[in-house]
């Protein structure tokens, strides 16, 4: 009877489990396999020690409860009075040694290959910033365009408020993801402009530090082109859990015509920055900058989180001298959360944010500043 | 025998206890030091919890519901610091206070005068620490890890607060450790020989020598970190010449050995219950006494096991890697010889075995975790997830905390005199036990499944074992409150326990009266009653 209710109870969890599974997969149990050897090679050696533990946890487990259950005091058994044994310590001491050389082995074998960086054919630098990513592609020809961008969080703060719908990869999506080829060794150069940051792709089994005022490197050669996504893993301030990685694997011929792409970008808006910029036009744009990376420190509306992160509203850096709100904007604050954006924007995304934080919140300097401004005002040397 | 306690009653007469508030401001007995070290530890325990609650309710669901992660961050950063320095540490001093001398057949501890002051500085320290939350700015927003230079350069402004805090507990753990020293090396009883010490005693002997050894290093790397904030220097600022990673080895240097200043003496207090409750000797001793030297021996050569992220040479990571798992092995002894010690005995199951038992299950069930942790290549897809909360929780709730409940109801009737409720117990112990289980383990699948700690909001796959973890928190949390009606209900009456309370227990605190009276070994016990353990 107890062991059919038993039955009929496994029955409905696991059809509940399987049943919910493929509601929305969100029952995980265990890491990825990943696209890469090294992914894979970890995961075995993951499993390896997983089921040593799981074959030793049996054996110390099931002698425990197997006395639990039959040397109790309320089934009369006498109790014994042996207490040691030199010879039974020294097994247990040996054996488990000889386990731990049989993990060892293996797990020196894939640690010794992951440092093998080595015959990279591309390399990309991986900068991590309070509170995004930048990734800049090394030249091999230096009179070429640099490709260089930031990778910011895409996902709405609406969404993470809870003001809508919540999309497929909330939290893990970026406006400008990383983009690698296929079947080629890319060797990731990885440091850090403010704090500790940790660079993590699961799918490919690299999760590294990226430290100010040091270079870690690793590499990667992923097989399967694809999406794969990840997370900043080491905590690094307020947006910690806000500085998602995206990383498309292409084909390497879409790779070269993605690259390409990039290049031309470059050129193009070399471009646009000489061209005039109405007020109307930089306060449209302004607000996008704001909200994708001002918003989460000065908030809606510019009010700020006093006194680490200071309203802008009547700030004399936003309402006085020109030159001042430049400064701020272009080199940051040092030591504090405020970032120099000189190069995370580009020439014409600073003039409008510029515009927008002296002519919005009720600041009403009445000044548009031109892109060409900004970017005399980088060229001179400030 | 009634010669000698018309005695010691008379004498208590004219130094018992004095009244009022000035008993506990002036008091120098290890008795009452014992007890309030062990309210001051419960009281920062609901603390920590209240926290630790926050953040589960804040991961019940994706999306921002009640805090912002400015808070999140605070959060998470106290409720760590006050696990870690108030509620795990000073439990297990006040353990120490209130057991040490009566397990050695001494009257007291040999420094009574700095007992007191070593416990009257943590209420201090820790109300520094809690206002800091209602500076400008806020508290500690860096992890209870303080990895420069996020707490330095980027940290808010009472970091300075953070900092004098850090220096007051350390002067108190480094005083309470010397006392412990002391006491233990010249206060033992006629014939109570080294080898014949209960292991609780040989477990905080080595703990001690821990925190001398690592205390002034802790105190040392906060000092540099004031330096970089108020003074100038660049101890972990790049920019200067300095090194963040210069940091995170100091702060091992301490932070391993304070692992196992968290966990030795729940293997004392183990090795304690177990054959009590077995009512058989400990299956062992001299392997147990070795094994926890050379964990001790071993804790100051793998601190950089946290750290292999950081890229580190490959020589290095291989070092670290294989230090750290010979840890496996005098760790599978304490096991292996907890087992053995119950095999063939004749157990009962009141509620302080129950938790020495599922201590031994589910510390261990940590202890995997923890090799697998060791495996360099496997710790870059385990390092800052989940499945390092999970591992380290596994250790120090269901492992520290657990014995430290065990102990709690494992001598209560020889501290009030009564019996405790052991209705109510065994319900503490089964809603605890599901609880912890509940709110931990499923944190084994997030990390795997890709969920970094410390993270105020999380993707939509996550969602359903954060919700089942949640749940398990609150019904871990509250039913803490059973523990303090227990206790509370213990004080005020029950059933009069008798001078061995327990039937299998063995040594000199069982030999004198319930409740202790308050002096006892003012005369050394008679050595016949020194038994080996």
């Amino acid at each position: 009877m107890l062991s059919k209710a038993k039955l009929w109870l496994s029955l409905a969890l696991s059809t509940l489990l399987f049943w919910s599974a493929g509601l929305h997969a969100a029952w995980d149990l265990n890491m990825p396999r990943g696209v890469t050897q090294m992914s894979r090679d970890t995961y075995d050696l993951h499993m390896t020690i997983f089921w040593w533990c799981v074959a030793i946890g049996v054996v110390v487990f099931g002698a425990m409860f197997w006395s639990i259950i039959n040397h109790r005091k309320s089934k009369g058994v006498q109790p014994a009075t042996f207490h040691e044994s030199t010879k039974v310590e020294i097994i247990w001491t040996i054996i488990p040694f000889l386990i731990l050389i049989a993990m060892a082995i293996p797990a020196t074998r894939v640690l010794t290959a992951a440092y093998d960086a080595s015959e990279s054919e591309l390399d990309v630098q991986i900068i991590g910033y309070q509170w995004r990513w930048e990734y800049r592609y090394m030249r091999e020809n230096m009179d070429e365009e640099e490709v260089s961008f930031f990778s910011v969080l895409a996902t709405s703060r609406e969404e993470i408020n809870n003001g809508v719908d919540k999309g497929e990869n909330y939290l893990l999506e970026v406006d400008r993801p990383l983009v690698i080829p296929t079947d080629t060794k890319v060797r990731f150069l990885m440091t850090s402009a403010d704090v500790i940051h940790a660079w993590w792709v699961p799918d490919f089994a690299i999760k590294k530090d990226t430290i100010p005022g040091f270079i870690n490197e690793t590499w990667v050669i992923v097989e399967e082109p694809g999406i794969y996504r990840g997370q900043c893993a080491e905590l690094c301030g307020m947006e910690h859990g806000f500085m998602p990685i995206e990383v498309h694997a292409l084909a390497p011929a879409d790779y070269q015509a993605w690259y390409a792409e990039q290049q031309a970008g470059v050129r193009q808006i070399r471009e646009l920055a000489a061209a005039e910029m109405s007020m109307e036009d930089a306060m449209a744009q302004g607000e996008t900058v704001y909200n994708r990376n001002c918003v989460a420190c000065h908030q809606p509306g510019g009010v700020g989180m006093p006194p680490v992160f200071p309203a802008l509203t009547g700030s004399v850096k936003a309402t006085g001298d020109v030159a001042v709100t430049m400064d701020t904007l272009v080199n940051g604050v040092p030591g504090s959360a405020m970032a120099a954006y000189g190069r995370q924007l580009n020439p014409i995304e600073l003039a409008s944010i510029i515009t927008y934080v002296r002519n919005g919140f009720g600041n009403n300097t009445g000044d548009v500043v031109q892109p060409s401004d900004v970017t005399a005002y980088i060229e001179g040397g400030q | 025998m009634s010669a000698t306690h018309t005695i010691s009653d008379a004498h208590d007469h004219h130094h018992g206890p004095a009244k009022g508030l000035t008993r506990w401001l002036y008091t120098t007995n290890h008795k009452d030091i014992g007890s309030l070290y062990l309210w001051f530890s419960f009281s920062m325990f609901l603390l920590g919890g209240a926290f630790a609650l926050v953040i589960r309710a804040e991961l019940f669901q994706p999306g921002l519901q009640f805090i912002e992660p400015a808070f999140f961050n605070q959060m998470t950063t106290m409720h760590g610091l006050i696990m870690v320095f108030g509620a795990v540490m000073p439990a297990f001093v006040g353990l120490a206070n209130w057991l040490i001398p009566m397990m050695i057949g001494a009257p007291d501890m040999a420094l009574p005068r700095m007992n007191n002051w070593s416990f009257w500085l943590l209420p201090f320290a820790f109300s520094i620490m809690v206002s800091t939350m209602f500076m400008e700015g806020g508290g500690p927003n860096f992890g209870w890890t303080f990895y420069a230079p996020l707490s330095t350069t980027y940290a808010p402004p009472s970091t300075t607060f953070f900092i004098f805090a850090v220096h007051v507990m350390g002067a108190s753990s480094i005083m309470g450790s010397i006392n412990v020293i002391a006491t233990i090396l010249n206060m033992r009883a006629p014939g109570m020989t080294f080898m014949k010490m209960p292991l609780f005693v040989w477990t905080w002997l080595i703990t001690a020598y821990l925190l001398i050894a690592v205390m002034p290093v802790l105190a040392g790397v906060v000092t540099m970190m004031l330096f970089d904030i108020h003074f100038g220097t660049s101890f972990f600022n790049a920019a200067g010449g300095g090194d963040p990673v210069l940091f995170q080895h100091l702060f091992w240097f301490f932070g391993h050995p304070e692992v196992y200043i968290m966990i030795l003496p729940a293997f004392g207090i183990v090795s304690a219950i177990i054959p009590t409750f077995a009512r058989k000797r400990l299956f062992g001793y001299d392997s147990m006494v070795y094994a926890t030297a050379s964990i001790a021996f071993l804790s100051f050569i793998v601190w950089a096991h946290h750290m292999f992220t950081v890229g580190m040479p490959l020589a290095g990571q291989l070092f670290f890697m294989y230090a750290t798992m010979l840890i496996a092995v005098p760790t599978g002894v304490k096991v292996f010889n907890w087992v053995a010690t119950m095999f063939r005995g004749a157990m009962t199951f009141e509620t302080p075995m129950l938790f020495a038992i599922a201590f031994v299950v589910l510390f261990t069930m940590g202890g995997f975790t923890g090799v697998m942790l060791a495996i360099t290549p496997a710790d870059f897809q385990y390092h800052d997830t989940y499945f390092v909360v999970a591992h380290f929780h596994y250790v120090l709730v269901p492992g520290a905390v657990f014995s430290i409940m065990a102990a709690a109801y494992y001598w209560l009737p020889k501290w009030t005199g009564y019996m405790y409720d052991e209705t109510l117990g065994k319900l503490h112990f089964w809603l605890s036990f599901i609880g912890v289980n509940l709110l931990f383990f499923p944190q084994h699948f997030l990390g795997l499944a890709g969920m970094p700690r410390r993270i105020p909001d999380y993707a939509l796959q996550f969602a359903n074992f954060n919700w089942i973890s949640s749940v398990g928190g609150f019904l871990f949390g509250f039913s803490q409150l059973i523990l303090l009606f227990v206790v509370i209900k213990c004080i005020r009456g029950g059933k009069k326990a008798t001078d061995q309370v327990w039937e299998g227990a063995q040594g000199l605190e069982w030999t004198i009266p319930s409740p202790a009276p308050y002096h006892t070994f003012e005369t050394p016990p008679d050595p016949k009653l020194i038994h080996a353990q």
